[in-house]
């Protein structure tokens, strides 16, 4: 169910405007992968939080625990080894939802009401309304959302829109002991964001950076990178996000098109009808002998 | 034994109008399922199913009951549409066909170039129907494919129903428009005049005994 604090911006399959009159600030979580020790205690809030638990896993040489986001880890820390500029860096980055301003998973479900995105900028699914098809899978580019085996629906971040309606801050900012993950207004986040790059910068990392990718419109979940100009080099973060186009065309302009067309060949049938008129056997032809 | 009357002539026996409806009716259950999760304005249509994820569940096993009853139906009825010269001056005289100047056509024989054309759209489609749907299975078999693979197939999906959907918008208007075909594939027969009239070469060949 929607909250009714929190006013909609959009609403998948829902062609008519949601209740949008207030005009709350639009909100967004900052996660500074630089001050991040990996601790998990973000993940650990969130399912605390969201009452889900993730089963007990298997090492595979990897502090990476789960191996992936499930329909009960909604956000995980991801582990990357990698050289740059001579030196071995451990990246830490916390992935889940982000909360894009042009939701790829909205725009691709099927069912009225079942993605909302606030107009604070949180992007929710309302489970009950899920169909269980899976198509906000094929919407997101950043392959979030988990369909659970247990009752088909799908999950992911909520950026506990619960505790936001109420003026709470997200259960993984609350856990976070380095401050790497904060939350605010999307200016303020994106102020702080300029102070933390600023200091990166005379620390030497000349690519630190805000990632808050165009492509979707911008996200309500913004990292500070030591190296923006490589996100890539976070586990596979996007470079440049996008909705897929195949997912566009198909959710975009084939929608009105197709359904225009066949509506046009049946309204063409008709004035076929109505115009020339029916192919009859007369009686004569019928009577006549081969 | 011959199913001919001086009256009527047998066009469809009982297996085939069985088969026939069959495809009918999958068709219809997943043009009503598919086009409620194709755009907002018909999710409605979802009601009909007992909700949107019944409809999600049912859609595909309906389709694979669709594939089967057509794979049957265009084993028994291939061989009559393979497309001849004559199919090829009937459509480019295709003003003449809608303007009902039947007489101007080159002779048609069982099928006319429309119900051939119609016939491997669906031969084309359904099958890919079945391909991309099977990837766009949830939850069965979605997880095995690749991501862009299953965007792929939900755009191919999207568009093979819609030609097949304009296709058979054409061919039930086809059975309105040309009076007398309707009994062909209800009552399995036609009249003599009909055939005379719409298919003169099939009608020769009942004469000359080559055609049941």
């Amino acid at each position: 169910m929607a909250l009714q604090s929190l006013d909609i911006w959009r609403r998948s399959a829902t062609t008519t405007p949601s209740p949008q009159q207030r005009e709350p600030i639009e909100v967004a979580k900052l996660i500074d992968v630089t001050k991040c020790i990996g601790c998990k205690a973000c993940q650990s809030a969130c399912q605390e939080w969201n009452d889900v638990r993730e089963e007990i896993g298997v090492n595979v040489g990897t502090y990476q625990n789960p191996h992936d986001l499930t329909a009960n880890s909604w956000t995980l820390m991801r582990f990357a080894e990698i050289e740059e500029n001579g030196n071995l860096e451990w990246l830490i980055r916390k992935d889940g939802c982000m909360h894009c301003a042009d939701p790829g998973c909205l725009k691709a479900c099927p069912s009225p009401g079942a993605i909302i995105q606030y107009k604070n900028g949180i992007v929710d699914f309302a489970e009950e309304n899920c169909i269980g098809c899976g198509y906000c899978i094929k919407g997101c580019p950043f392959n979030i959302p988990r369909l659970s085996e247990k009752d088909n629906k799908v999950y992911k971040c909520t950026l506990c829109s619960d505790r936001v309606s109420v003026g709470l801050e997200p259960a993984c900012i609350k856990a976070c002991p380095t401050q790497a993950l904060v939350f605010g207004s999307k200016d303020d986040m994106k102020d702080h964001a300029a102070e933390r790059i600023a200091e990166l910068k005379e620390r030497g990392f000349e690519n630190a950076g805000l990632y808050d990718p165009q492509g979707v419109g911008g996200t309500h979940v913004m990292y500070v990178l030591h190296h923006a100009d490589k996100p890539e080099l976070y586990n596979g973060l996007a470079k440049d996000p996008q909705i897929n186009p195949m997912v566009s065309i198909w959710k975009g302009i084939t929608k009105p098109l197709a359904l225009m067309a066949m509506a046009g060949a049946i309204l063409g049938g008709f004035f076929h009808y109505i115009g020339i008129g029916p192919n009859e056997v007369e009686e004569d032809e019928e009577e006549e002998k081969a | 034994m011959s199913a001919h009357s001086d009256k009527y002539i047998q066009r469809y026996n009982a297996v085939e109008r069985l088969n026939h409806w069959m495809t009918a009716i999958t068709f219809i259950l997943l043009m009503l399922s598919g086009f409620a999760l194709f755009h907002p304005a018909l999710f409605w249509l979802t009601n009909l199913f007992g909700g949107g994820t019944w409809t999600r569940i049912l859609h595909p096993y309906i389709g694979v009951v669709m594939f089967v009853s057509f794979s049957s139906l265009a084993l028994r009825f291939w061989h009559h549409n393979i497309l001849s010269k004559n199919d090829i001056q009937w459509l480019k005289q295709m003003q003449d066909v809608v303007q009902n100047h039947e007489h101007k056509l080159p002779e048609v024989d069982r099928y006319n170039a429309g119900q051939k054309l119609l016939f491997w759209t669906m031969v084309t489609t359904i099958p890919l129907l079945l391909l991309t749907g099977i990837v766009i299975w949830q939850p069965w078999f979605t997880p095995f494919f690749p991501r862009n693979l299953d965007r792929f197939a939900v755009l191919l999906h999207a568009f093979c129903a819609f030609v097949m959907g304009t296709g058979i918008i054409v061919h039930i208007y086809a059975a309105i428009w040309v009076k007398g075909t309707m009994r062909a594939m209800v009552r399995g027969t036609v009249t003599r005049g009909w055939v005379k009239k719409h298919h003169p070469g099939w009608y020769k060949r009942i004469e000359q005994g080559q055609d049941h």
